[in-house]
Order: C-alpha cells, then structure tokens, then sequence
C-alpha cells in the first residue's frame, strides 16, 4: 500500500530532477539567510550557482551536529521566528539540546511522511493506533501522531511508559496498530502475561517501531510474541524526525529513503569521501524541502548503506539498511543517546576519581542496562564503606540528572580496565554480541 | 595512642583476600588484627601489621589500592559489661564509632579492640579523662 503513488513511484529520472530543483532552491536559500552557511560556503569557494547537478551536493561543506550545539538554540534557523509553529529538540549531550523547529508546511511534510510510513506499515483509516511513542520534545510521539491522523487512523495518545494501563487500553480500546520503540514492545508483553492477556488473542495487527537499534531477530521475536507484523522506521529530529525512511510490509527489507524530501549520501567518515550505492559508510542527509531549520550534508553518524535494486512494494526510494553502528561511539540505551564522553565529564569533575572507566551495556529481559566501572584511585578510597557508596550513588546521580539514564556505578579495583595501546576501549557492548 | 592501619580495596572476586595475605606473608608481614567489611561489589580489608608502612608500599607497588587510617586500639576490662563500659563513656561525651573490631592477644587482664572514631584527637582525650586504657603503635605491632 502507498499514500502518496506520485512521488513514491517516480521514475528515477523525475526524481532526480525534482531533487536538484529542490536542491538549488535550497542552496541559494540557505546562503541568503542562514549566516552559518553563507560563511561555511564562502570559506569553501561554493556559490549557489555552482550546484548544476546532483553530482555538485559534494562540493558543498558538511554540517555537524557541534554546529548545532554551537548555534544554539536558533542560529541555524531559516525562517523569523513568527514563523515557526512547533519547536522540539533532542537530548543534548552537554546539557544543552540540540533545538529544531518546524514551520506549518514542515509540520504538513512531516505528517505526509509518516502518513507514508504508517501506510507502508499497512495501517489505514479505521485503524486504532497506539501510540506509545513519548510526547514532549521528543520527535518521537507528535511525529507519529499527526501522520496516522492525517490518514485517517484513530489515534490514542498515550504517549510511553504506565505499562499496566497500556496493556488494558490495548485490550479494552480494540487497539489494531501500536507504535512505540521495539524494546518496550517487548517490555510491554511482559507486562501483559502478568496481567494475564496474551497479546495475541487481541486485535493488534502491527508494530511501527523505531528510535533504536534492533536486529532481526528481534523482530522475530515481537512478531512471534504480539502475532504481528513489526515494521522498522528511521528518523533523527535533526533532519526530521521519525519517518526520514520506513520498511514496507511487503519486503520489510530496508527503509526507503523519502527522497522527494531528503537526499541521503553514504561517505566514508574518515576521508569524507562520496562512497558508492551498496558500500557501508556513514549516512549524510541534506533537507530539501524543510524551511525552519534545513541542513546541508548533515553528518547522521550513522553507519548503514543504500541499496538500489527496487523493491517490489514498487517504490522508486532507495532503501537503507538497518544501522549497524556509529561513526562516533554514541550509545542508544532505553531510547537516550549517550556519549561516554558525557560520563567522562561527569567523572572528571568528581574530585579524585580516575580517568579510567569503561561502560558495560548489555540487555536484562527486555531492558537496556548500564554498568559504569570506574577503578578506585588513593585518592577517592576510603577505609568507610558509606564514603565509597556515597561516592557510586553520587556518580549514578548526575548521570541521571545530566544525562537522563539510569546506570549502576562500580567501584573496581585499579588495573583492572583494560588498557590499550590506542584508543581507550571504553564500551562494551554485549547487546551486540547476543 | 594513635596506631595506624592500613585498608585495602578489594573487588569481590574470588581469591583476591588470598593474593593480598599470600603477598603480605611472602614480604614478612604479620597480621595483627583486621577486618572485613563489604558490599555486594566491593569490600574493604582494615589491617593491623607489625609493619605498617612496609605493608602499606609493598601493596601499592603491587597495584592494590591501599590508605592509612589512625585508629585507636583500646584496653577493654575482659568481663560481662566490658565494653558497654568503654561504649557509655563515648556516648556520654557524643564520641561517634565509625567502626570497630576486636585483636585477637590480650593485654594483661584486658581484651584490645581497635576503634576508628570520627574525631580521634576527642576521643582520645575523652578516653584518657576516664581512666581507659589506650596502647600505643610500638606495642600493638609488635603483640
């Protein structure tokens, strides 16, 4: 099924053309009012009039998620204020969030985005969507929202979290579709087993679900355990939000890229390099139609590659595959992005503790957790057992303030962190491993 | 009389009690008294040896992380209510025990258990004030 037959299904020449024309409107707009850009252009050689082709996107400079941070909050914004008509932003990693804003045509794309995404999915009017995506400023729960409804489905706000009252609403409200992170879909069987519903004897037919990383094998398990189809969606709120990319229900075989909106680039995160379709490199999006906050070759840190080959939903998109790290060591852990140079500062400014730790992730039940070792010097240790738990529920504290995860902070003994002769291994992640 | 013990951190893994004590035998050292206080990761090992500052280098050099801590070893009448009558004269004068373990040798007709206090220059002169008995480093390393 397809929302929008015209402009998924163009021919690839089309597409291309409508992308340049898009492409150069943006530039010489970008350049006419974001100061960031004039000058990143400037200091680049590039004037709008250079882009004559597609080929020229890489003559044109990146953008960093830092420039957003240093532009913060509304320094890269193309538009006056008045008119924007939404603002949301993402967990920041230095306490300041990274801040986007969306005027009344980019609420209206990214409606039609998802209305593809959820149609993609197989949700229709008449549906009962729950949508258990949060709400806030978090791109994550408006986001979906407004694309089921703009198809019709009827949509349950309930935003994440209150497992107890999500599973009676699924089974008193005839919900048909849920939308929420593939972990907590997990989460929320479980909660249903004890409440003695078996998912399966319910209405529910599908799953949207993104915001995370998952594997195969754990759509296996959401598919066997709820008796649906689970669908993977894609989106960062710097470029959009959910609804960048989305599986189709036919293939669930790689997100098609909405290419009429975004165009994706795969470089090689060292060289910068423009790396070819199938080759596995870090995704680059420049927004083509957003007017509030557009990017230019926005540096994603993601590392996926795009495939080409149609697909036989019929789309011309071209898809990505699911992404299979970073090209920066950002953890996602319950949805929340984290650096461990986040935890690092927290540590440094905790007198005495020692530049060696190291974060172990790992998966208990359908959780993320977070250990953070960090190795005892002299100078933090105490012959009183309260100092040193004082010390750990300290740390575990301001990494829930600051960061907005819940981590378990452990002591270790010095040396015990491995060394190495390079970079500092400093995550383990034995989500990967299982 | 201060005395110095020597705490030690120890990961809760088996077998790391048995490398300190092998490697504080194998250097010389002698136990005179100590303790073990732990938690679910971690525990702390309070020491008294007949050679403090030896022990305290030698598990440095080794990787181990080790503090000092002046403690107090006090003389506790050796009969039922013995050390309830040390205990009520640092509570009357609001002495805080952090922690305390007993030593293993007698001295005279006393048992000795080393206090660690919060304000141990008070607690001494508290102690001293009402006649209990304190036993100096010089001694107690070598009991």
């Amino acid at each position: 099924m397809i929302w929008n037959e015209e402009f998924e299904t163009l021919p690839r020449e089309a597409l291309e053309a409508l992308q340049l024309r898009r492409l150069q409107n943006l530039v010489e707009r970008v350049y006419a009012t974001v100061p960031f850009y004039k000058e990143a252009f400037d200091k680049k050689g590039v004037k709008p009039e250079d882009i004559k082709s597609l080929k020229d996107l890489r003559k044109l400079p990146f953008t960093y998620k830092q420039d957003m941070r240093d532009n913060y909050p509304y320094g890269l914004f193309a538009v006056p204020k008045e008119q924007v008509v939404r603002i949301h932003a993402s967990s920041g990693t230095t306490g300041k969030p990274t801040v986007v804003g969306y005027t009344r045509r980019d609420i209206g794309t990214w409606a039609e985005l998802m209305a593809r995404t959820f149609t993609a999915a197989g949700v229709k009017k008449g549906d009962v969507l729950q949508n258990a995506y949060g709400y806030g400023l978090f791109t994550g729960g408006l986001g979906a929202h407004y694309g089921a409804e703009l198809i019709g489905a009827s949509v349950i706000p309930i935003s994440g979290g209150n497992s107890a009252k999500q599973v009676m609403i699924l089974k008193d409200f005839g919900t048909t579709a849920i939308s929420c992170t593939p972990s907590y879909a997990l989460n929320l069987y479980e909660v249903a087993l004890e409440e003695g519903v078996n998912l399966k004897d319910l209405p529910v037919r599908v799953g949207v679900f993104g915001a995370e990383p998952w594997t195969n094998a754990m759509r296996k398990e959401i598919e066997e355990k709820w008796g649906i189809d689970a669908i993977d969606i894609y989106g960062l709120s710097e470029v959009m939000g959910p609804g960048v990319s989305f599986e189709c229900v036919e293939a669930k075989n790689g997100m098609h890229i909405n290419e009429d909106h975004f165009i994706a680039e795969i470089i090689d995160p060292e060289t910068e390099e423009p790396l070819e379709y199938g080759q596995v490199g870090e995704l680059v999006f420049t927004t083509i139609t957003k007017e509030a906050i557009p990017l230019i070759r926005y540096r994603t840190r993601d590392i996926t590659r795009l495939i080409k080959e149609p697909c036989k939903c019929g789309r011309t998109f071209v898809r990505m595959e699911k992404v299979t790290g970073r090209s920066d060591d950002m953890l996602i852990i319950r949805g929340v992005n984290v650096f461990p140079s986040q935890i690092e500062s927290i540590l440094v400014e905790r007198k005495g503790v020692q530049p060696h730790y190291q974060l172990v992730v790992d998966r208990v039940g359908n959780l993320d957790t977070l250990e953070v070792q960090v190795e005892v010097g002299e100078e933090l240790f105490s012959d009183e057992i309260k100092v040193l738990q004082s010390i750990e529920k300290g740390i575990e504290k301001d990494i829930k303030d600051i960061i907005g995860v819940s981590a378990k902070v452990k002591l270790v003994e010095p040396k015990t962190i491995q060394r190495s002769e390079g970079k500092a291994k400093r995550v383990i992640d034995k989500r990967v491993m299982k | 009389m201060k005395i110095l013990q020597i705490s030690v951190f120890i990961e809760n893994q088996s077998g790391r009690l048995y490398e300190v004590t092998n490697l504080l035998g194998k250097n010389g050292i002698n136990i005179r008294a100590l303790s073990l206080a732990d938690t679910s990761d971690f525990g702390i090992l309070r020491l008294i040896v007949n050679d403090p500052e030896k022990a305290h280098s030698m598990l440095r050099e080794n990787g181990f992380t080790v503090g000092r801590t002046e403690v107090i070893a006090v003389e506790v009448p050796d009969k039922p209510g013995g050390l309830a009558s040390v205990l009520k004269v640092l509570d009357e004068n609001k002495i805080n025990v952090e922690y305390m373990y007993a030593f293993v040798e007698m001295s005279g007709d006393c048992a000795v258990m080393i206090f660690r206090f919060d304000e141990t220059d008070k607690a001494l002169k508290v102690l001293s004030d009402n006649g209990i008995n304190t036993i100096e480093g010089k001694k107690i390393y070598g009991m």
